[in-house]
């Protein structure tokens, strides 16, 4: 998806592990997919860059869907699709 | 004929059920033989990350490892001279590791752990929190802890602690896909 497609996305959950560091953003992406429904989108904030990397890497283990991201001042918003 | 093909249709099923039970898991071995704060800290980073992505995690803390297991708040009684010593001179619990490089009388440790804090990393009694939350088996190595005069009374209350020889760990990382040394 593009930049764009993403910035009007509507996520049914925001994650926000702006508070943490490696490997924070992961752990807490674990601990909240339990919440998500399949088909439902999940957001996650980081403002960890490595996160970028990773999460990707852990939604094709997952078998989730990596939908993109968006780098706003720092700040990086990650899709996933469960 | 039928006979036959039937007598080689069983031969390939024990064949592939054979390679099938020695196929590795999903699961990662790690070692932890280091008692510095640096490369503990790079081994539980990896273990809860590894559970973060569903894997199965066997830590085993041997040598220098297992003295950051101790719980500094446990009293133990009964140790003889050697033990005592030993007890006395290595670090009673997380807290008290020191970084392998630029430690400098422990000034180098307390500014880490002062990053850290302000880059919000997660210090080290945090990630054995997460860890056992997240079901990171730690094993303990018997016989450094015997060696090193550390008794099971002084251990950390750890939910998936157990104690164990090389044989465990030669056995789970048989099974794992990765293993570490650190």
């Amino acid at each position: 998806m593009t930049a764009e497609d993403l910035k009007i996305l509507k996520s049914d959950k925001v994650v926000d592990a702006r508070g943490t560091a490696c490997p924070g953003p992961l752990l807490a992406a674990k601990k909240a997919i339990g919440d998500v429904q399949t088909g439902q989108i999940m957001e996650i904030l980081s403002a960890d860059e490595g996160t970028k990397s990773d999460i990707p890497k852990w939604a094709k283990k997952q078998n989730f869907e990596y939908l993109g991201s968006i780098d706003e001042d720092g700040i990086y918003r990650l899709f996933i699709k469960k | 004929m039928s006979l036959e093909i039937e007598q080689q249709v069983k031969l390939l099923q024990e064949q592939l059920n054979q390679l099938q039970s020695k196929q590795a898991k999903d699961q990662i071995s790690i070692i932890v033989f280091s008692g510095d704060l640096d490369k503990v800290l790079a081994a539980m980073i990896i273990a809860t990350g590894a559970r973060a992505m569903d894997m199965e995690v066997k830590m085993f803390f041997t040598f220098w490892g297992t003295a950051m297991l101790r719980d500094k708040n446990k009293p133990v009684n009964g140790k003889d001279f050697m033990s005592k010593m030993f007890g006395f001179m290595l670090p009673k619990g997380s807290t008290q590791l020191k970084l392998s490089k630029l430690n400098m009388g422990g000034m180098g440790t307390t500014m880490l752990k002062g990053l850290m804090k302000k880059k919000r990393v997660a210090s080290l009694e945090e990630m054995v929190t997460t860890a056992a939350e997240l079901g990171v088996e730690i094993n303990i190595c018997e016989m450094s802890m015997d060696l090193m005069g550390f008794k099971k009374s002084e251990m950390i209350d750890y939910p998936h602690l157990k104690y164990c020889g090389v044989g465990t760990y030669l056995s789970d990382a048989d099974e794992s896909r990765v293993q570490l040394f650190i």
